[in-house]
């Protein structure tokens, strides 16, 4: 699109910058819608798995507008600083923490090309930077000069950085068998019935699905590994010294990365942006059609992430409602005794079966429509392909 | 996995000890205790309680209005379970003025105490599973423990501090109708008990968390005083509404029931309703203490439903309350009930006046609290709430 404007004789700093700052307003839109309806759901769904109606005063029966009264509130809190906490870090954590959780926006892909920024590395980059959201963990629990802010952050420091590696080798394995980095390559390479996706490549992928599952509930810190804000022995861990806006910030930060990883488990395991019929195909929403037609099969793609991704969350919360929490020696050693045994044979498993089965045992099914042709900005993947 | 020997633990890096206050406004101490944590990295090397918080004066007060008027005090001590203290006070000064109480009186106090005992385990277990970072149990229990509240409201007025229990019987006859609605509640918790089992009892993270965590040798429970569920869990067969003195024991003896006592690994094997003992669950731990609690609601459920049958069965007067300015004959007496949480003691001495010379209560959460340095000494800092949670102590009755 910069170069569309290019053309028209913009500025190419102009151009670019105008995109990207649009980009960037439409993710963060997206991220702060996710986090506005995931925490009315998450009131919900706690609801109805105890047994009661969650909110229903505001906005209505369902109460809808929860999570707006909420913001309101948040914004309106006295805006409390501990007198002993490093002031300067102390506000910056907040930041640090959204930073890292949005920036994985940029290189999540919505649908074929519906991405920020395309990158050819988009899972690595994925990785570092949400491994980012730890420093800001790690600074409010230094900064709030409170024993128990820093019982949280080392905590989280620990488990955190443990669960990158399960959690990275999970990546590993489905970017091995796409053979390549880029997310909207290995999201187009699911194309076709939803035999194709990812998880049922081979039994080995099936387990590391759960795997990734496991792992990315521990590194987005959520019940039963919420050991850093665990409420019954931390108070609130690194967050019992924040209120109000900067604790809404730590909040959103931790529904976006919620939002992020399931995302991710969406296009590495579960098929991305394509359903398990591909209607977008069958109807002759292609780009090859038409380029209108294209764009609304794309939509209908988005959605199709959005409702896998929401599907994800959904599960972490029933995760959440629903166990005990961990002691810190135990996620320990789940991570460490198997977590990373098990993905590391998984990686090995999933290699010898590519190795062993190039086509895979299950028969792939082609679009009966004709196959998508993705528009130019994007890379084009025909299905069944290139897949090994 | 197993309890972390501070002494098997090697550092990297030896660090200065942290002192850390837990409590009085920390969210899993129960209440208002504080807990001195002397902690090395996770693990806690020194624990000592700090109680006193809640404390009202009320054996001062005692000196000061007459046995009845006391009984809302007695409401107030372990309030999750103000029957059974009702219960307790009223049965001392009836020992001091040597009163017996007709039967159906005496079935009626079974009644509400028995539910009253299932309540207030049905709080420890929730509250339990909070503590242990389990929302979803807690909303589950309390959503019982309302019935029970509706059905007393039904019978005294009040939800949480009944004063129904007095010197000489109840307060009133029990409403029409209520022994259906109390037969109802019991049906409908007999259906809930499986799932509270699910969801804790037998809960792959919970037995983790709790089976082999602040044991508590039987020894040691006996030295230092515990009793109820926590003596119990320990393996220790001991419950006054069988083993007490004679004036307790009449109120339940022809009831037919089982004391619960964990002993090494056996209790409920036999029995297909409760799920099993798991493997690494060491006698006097967190999860004997707490499996105790819910295999009693089971024996309340029984007293309940006998003590149903039995108040139907017998006609008669239901008792008469003592007068408010009843003067009570000199002398002192001392008697221990058994409440939920353990033995509650009431003594009163009398100078023959309406009014006590002095009045005195024995906590059973007192005693169950002083076991905390000793068993939680090298625990993991999240240990802290699972042992102390698993003790069930409610610090109105400590502190009083």
């Amino acid at each position: 699109m910069a170069d569309y404007l290019v053309q028209f004789g913009l500025p190419v700093w102009l151009a670019y910058g105008g995109v990207a700052l649009m980009q960037c307003l439409i993710l963060l839109t997206i991220m702060m819608f996710a986090a506005a309806t995931f925490t009315w759901m998450e009131r919900k769904v706690s609801g109805r798995i105890q047994d009661r109606l969650g909110p229903t005063r505001v906005g209505g029966r369902f109460g809808w507008l929860q999570s707006p009264a909420d913001g309101i509130k948040l914004l309106c809190k006295e805006d409390l600083m501990p007198a002993q906490a490093d002031k300067i870090l102390f506000r910056l954590a907040p930041y640090i923490s959204f930073c890292a959780s949005f920036c994985v926006f940029l290189a999540l892909p919505f649908s074929n090309g519906w991405v920020a920024q395309q990158l050819n590395v988009a899972a690595f980059f994925i990785l570092a930077i949400a491994g980012l959201e730890v420093f800001g963990v790690i600074t409010a629990g230094y900064a709030s000069a409170s024993k128990w802010s820093l019982y949280g952050a080392m905590r989280e420091a620990a488990q955190v950085v443990s669960y990158e590696v399960p959690f990275g080798i999970c990546v590993l394995i489905p970017v091995m068998v796409a053979g390549t980095l880029d997310l909207v390559a290995i999201g187009n390479m699911q194309q076709g019935w939803g035999i194709n996706w990812m998880i049922f490549h081979s039994p080995f992928m099936f387990v590391t699905f759960f795997i990734y599952l496991t792992c990315a509930v521990a590194s987005t810190n959520r019940a039963p590994f919420d050991l850093a804000e665990a409420e019954s022995e931390l108070v609130a861990g690194f967050l019992t010294e924040y209120s109000g806006f900067r604790w809404s910030v730590f909040f959103m930060a931790e529904y976006g990365s919620m939002t992020a990883v399931s995302g991710l488990a969406a296009i590495l395991f579960l098929g991305g942006w394509h359903g398990p019929i591909p209607i977008a195909d069958l109807l002759g929403l292609t780009y090859s059609n038409h380029a209108i037609l294209g764009w609304f099969g794309e939509l209908l793609g988005a959605c199709n992430f959005l409702f896998k991704a929401f599907l994800g969350v959904t599960f972490m919360m029933w995760l959440r409602w629903t166990l005990p929490r961990l002691r810190i020696d135990q996620v320990m050693t789940t991570c460490l005794k198997y977590c990373i045994p098990l993905a590391a044979a998984m990686f090995v498993g999933v290699m010898l079966w590519t190795y062993a089965l190039p086509g895979g045992i299950l028969p792939r099914k082609t679009p009966m429509a004709a196959v998508a042709e993705a528009p130019a900005w994007t890379t084009v993947e025909t299905p069944g392909g290139d897949r090994p | 996995m197993e309890r972390v020997d501070p002494e098997l633990v090697e550092f990297d890096v030896r660090t200065d000890e942290m002192l850390i206050n837990m409590g009085p406004q920390h969210p899993s101490t129960h209440g208002v205790l504080r807990l001195v944590l002397r902690t090395d990295g996770e693990v806690v090397t020194d624990v000592v309680p700090h109680i006193g918080y809640l404390h009202r004066c009320a054996e001062k007060i005692g000196e000061k209005i007459s046995p009845r008027q006391w009984i809302p005090y007695t409401d107030r001590m372990d309030y999750l379970a103000g029957m059974n203290m009702n219960l307790g006070w009223a049965m001392t000064v009836e020992k001091l003025m040597d009163l017996e109480i007709p039967d159906r009186a005496r079935h009626v106090r079974v009644m509400v105490c028995e539910l009253n005992r299932i309540a207030s385990h049905l709080v420890a277990a929730g509250t339990y599973g909070l503590d242990l970072g389990s929302f979803t149990p807690f909303l589950y229990c309390f959503r019982e423990r309302e019935k029970i509240l509706d059905l007393f409201e039904e019978v005294c007025g009040a939800r949480l501090t009944y004063s129904f229990i007095t010197m000489g019987g109840v307060t009133g006859d029990l409403p029409p109708g209520w022994l259906d609605r109390c037969e109802r509640f019991l049906r409908e918790f007999e259906e809930v008990i499986p799932e509270l089992h699910a969801v804790l009892t037998s809960n792959e993270i919970f037995v983790r968390r709790t089976a082999g965590v602040g044991v508590l040798t039987p020894e040691t429970a006996i030295a230092y005083g515990c009793s109820g569920p926590v003596l119990r869990g320990s393996g220790v067969k001991w419950d006054l509404r069988r083993d007490g003195e004679p004036r307790v024991t009449r109120m339940y003896e022809d009831y037919d029931f089982e004391i619960i006592a964990q002993h090494e690994g056996s209790y409920p094997q036999d029995r297909d309703d409760y799920p099993p003992v798991p493997p690494e669950a060491v006698l006097g731990d967190s999860w004997h203490r707490f499996y105790v609690r819910m295999i009693e609601c089971v024996q309340s459920i029984r007293l309940i439903r006998q003590a149903m049958a039995k108040y139907q069965g017998c006609d008669g007067p239901i008792g008469e309350p003592i007068k408010l300015t009843q003067k009570l004959p000199k002398g002192e007496a001392y008697l221990e009930t058994e409440a939920p949480k353990g033995q509650m003691g009431f003594m009163v001495v009398s100078d023959g006046t309406a009014i006590p010379w002095r009045v005195r209560a024995r906590s059973s959460c007192f005693c169950n609290l002083s076991v905390t340095s000793e068993i939680c000494r090298g625990c993991l800092l999240a240990d802290i709430p699972a042992i102390v949670g698993s003790l069930d102590i409610v610090l109105g009755e400590i502190d009083r």
